[in-house]
């Protein structure tokens, strides 16, 4: 499987991480190379097998629907890079 | 012999009889770190709050009836988040990050008593196996044999270097695909990765949720066991660690492996592995015979498949839980050009912050868990995984108490020896150690000898699911037959 520079863009977009158009042709030959590595795994008879969702036997377990912590939220914000009155503060998202 | 060099067990033990305090025992390691900058080991020093933790031990012990690690001072690597200490995980995301809360392993191990010398380097967000993804740059390994500088491996190079140049008694690291094991065989001391879900994973900066368990890294098999002890059992804050009861691992160091049947597994004899790693292998498996154990031939068949396997779900784990760097509500936050707006300051944010490996394995892991390459990629891969898992069950069920392997395809290369290598080479480091991660399993490094040019290397023995006691027991013959005693000269 080969990557193309464009599904590399395709792939930074969705990952949101930026990348420069002159960096693409090498992130697509670096990605190519990973997934070819990876190919092996055709070999492999996987019929009937289950993939695995838990690597050790456990149900998830349930607890009271009660609130245990809160009134934190200067904790929370502490390391924000930007907070105002008690918010999470980001560019202007909606138009 | 210096204070810091005892081992937990040997300091325990003299804090106790208060032959020495723990306030010596600190200052001793803080001494040692201040003179041992080139090794890059420690990347934040915490030697106030650490002499404000002894005096506090040294009082507990004078109590009587304290912990067994009370008064011992400890390294932390930088992916435990530290209330109030820098948790960074060597990245630039996280720069200026001092968490709010306390992971739950390092909760447990200062309520037992134990002194923090501060946070150790290691690859970013453990994605490495040379300690070089490091925002902080390389760890070094204290080993030595010419003028190269070599890695201590990773991604805990950090803990593995502190640990082996006697920083610190002992250390904590983390371990997704080999990163306890690698470095601490390239260091020559013990690395312990436990069963999946014996340890608590909550506050420990997120690489692959369903590999990722912490453990401990020591000078022996012994100070593995009282640290496990220690950190191990369930936690309310992670539904994934397991409510089981937790054996005493230190008292299963009983010397008595007769009877047990070890397992040699022929998959992990791979074309091209270097003759000295051969020869310490079956050295280490008569060893084990000469003990009284049963040495078995197995086999793992999927074993081949086990890196591939890793390299798919790893990265994917890694895309979903590094979503959450955005550059919103903490670390760093890129600054914008005028016009734009929050899809450009999450792209230029994380581009900035994070370093080339994790931005290739976070594109991996988007691409295959994308629309149209989920089941050839991501779901095939859990799918070779449930068979991986199923060759460790079916050696178990036919009475193999413990398995012996490698730890390492080499002993420990020079720093950038493999930077203009193509990423998957230096995958490669994990081939022995990744299956157990994959099989949720219980590992440990173990050091058995020096290579021809002196330099250490270890062997694993890989356990039955939650029998940490064991394999500890197994291990501890093995370290004795062993003898190593080999210590860095030091140079730093």
């Amino acid at each position: 499987m080969s990557i193309t520079p464009e599904t590399a863009r395709k792939v930074a977009r969705l990952a949101r991480i930026r990348v420069e158009d002159a960096d693409l042709p090498a992130l697509a030959r670096e990605l190519s190379g990973i997934l070819n590595f990876m190919e092996q795994l055709n070999e492999v008879d996987v019929a009937g097998v289950e993939p695995m969702t838990s690597v050790t036997p456990m149900r998830l377990r349930l607890r009271e629907d009660r609130v245990t912590e809160g009134e934190m939220a200067a904790r929370i914000l502490a390391n924000a890079p930007d907070h105002r009155e008690g918010f999470f503060a980001v560019p202007k998202v909606v138009e | 012999m210096t204070l810091n060099s005892l081992s937990i067990a040997a300091a325990r033990d003299l804090l106790r009889k208060r032959e020495i305090s723990a306030v010596d025992l600190t200052m001793s390691c803080l001494t040692a770190i201040d003179a041992a900058d080139t090794l890059g080991a420690f990347v934040h020093r915490t030697p106030d709050l650490a002499l404000e933790q002894a005096r506090a031990a040294d009082a507990r012990l004078a109590a009587g009836g304290a912990p067994d690690l009370c008064g011992i001072p400890l390294g932390i690597k930088d992916l435990f988040c530290t209330r109030g200490v820098p948790a960074q995980a060597a990245s630039n995301i996280l720069r200026g990050f001092r968490p709010e809360y306390e992971s739950t392993v390092t909760a447990r191990l200062f309520e037992a008593g134990a002194v923090t010398l501060g946070k150790l380097n290691m690859d970013e967000f453990a994605m490495g196996s040379s300690n070089e993804t490091s925002c902080y740059g390389p760890a070094v390994n204290p080993w030595k044999v010419d003028d190269r500088r070599l890695t201590p491996g990773g991604s805990s190079g950090g803990s593995a270097a502190a640990v082996a140049a006697d920083l610190c008694l002992a250390a904590t690291g983390t371990d997704t695909g080999g990163s306890i094991r690698q470095p601490a065989a390239f260091t020559g001391i013990v690395g312990l990765k436990p069963t999946y879900g014996r340890v608590s994973r909550w506050g420990i900066v997120a690489f692959a949720s369903s590999l990722d368990q912490a453990g401990p890294m020591t000078k022996t098999v012994r100070d593995a066991a009282i640290f496990l002890q220690a950190i191990a059992g369930e936690d309310a804050k992670d539904a994934t660690s397991a409510a089981l009861p937790v054996p005493d691992f230190e008292a299963a160091l009983t010397g008595d492996i007769r009877g047990r049947r070890i397992g040699i597994p022929r998959e992990y004899r791979m074309d091209g592995m270097p003759a000295e790693i051969e020869r310490l292998w079956s050295e280490g498996a008569a060893m084990l015979r000469d003990a009284g154990a049963e040495i078995v031939d197995i086999s793992l068949p999927h074993t081949k498949y086990a890196l591939p396997t890793y390299y798919v779900i790893a990265p994917a784990e890694a895309s979903s839980n590094l979503a959450r760097y955005d550059g919103v509500r903490y670390g760093h936050r890129a600054t914008l050009a005028p016009g734009e707006g929050i899809v450009e300051m999450y792209e230029r944010t994380r581009a900035e912050g994070f370093g080339p490996e994790v931005r290739r394995r976070i594109m991996i892991g988007t691409y295959v868990l994308s629309a149209g390459f989920y089941d050839a990629y991501y779901n095939r891969a859990r799918k070779v995984r449930a068979l991986i898992k199923r060759d460790f069950e079916a050696v178990f069920a036919e009475g193999i108490d413990a398995i012996l392997t490698p730890a390492t395809p080499s002993a420990a290369f020079e720093l950038g020896a493999q930077a203009s290598a193509d990423p998957v080479a230096m995958y490669l480091n994990d081939v022995f150690t990744v299956t157990v991660n994959l099989a949720g399993l219980p590992g440990i490094a173990v050091p058995v000898g020096l290579d021809a040019q002196g330099l250490p290397l270890g062997l694993q023995l890989i356990g039955r699911p939650w029998d940490e006691a064991g394999l500890l027991a197994h291990a501890h013959v093995l370290e004795r037959a062993a003898g190593f005693v080999a210590k860095p000269a030091r140079w730093w």
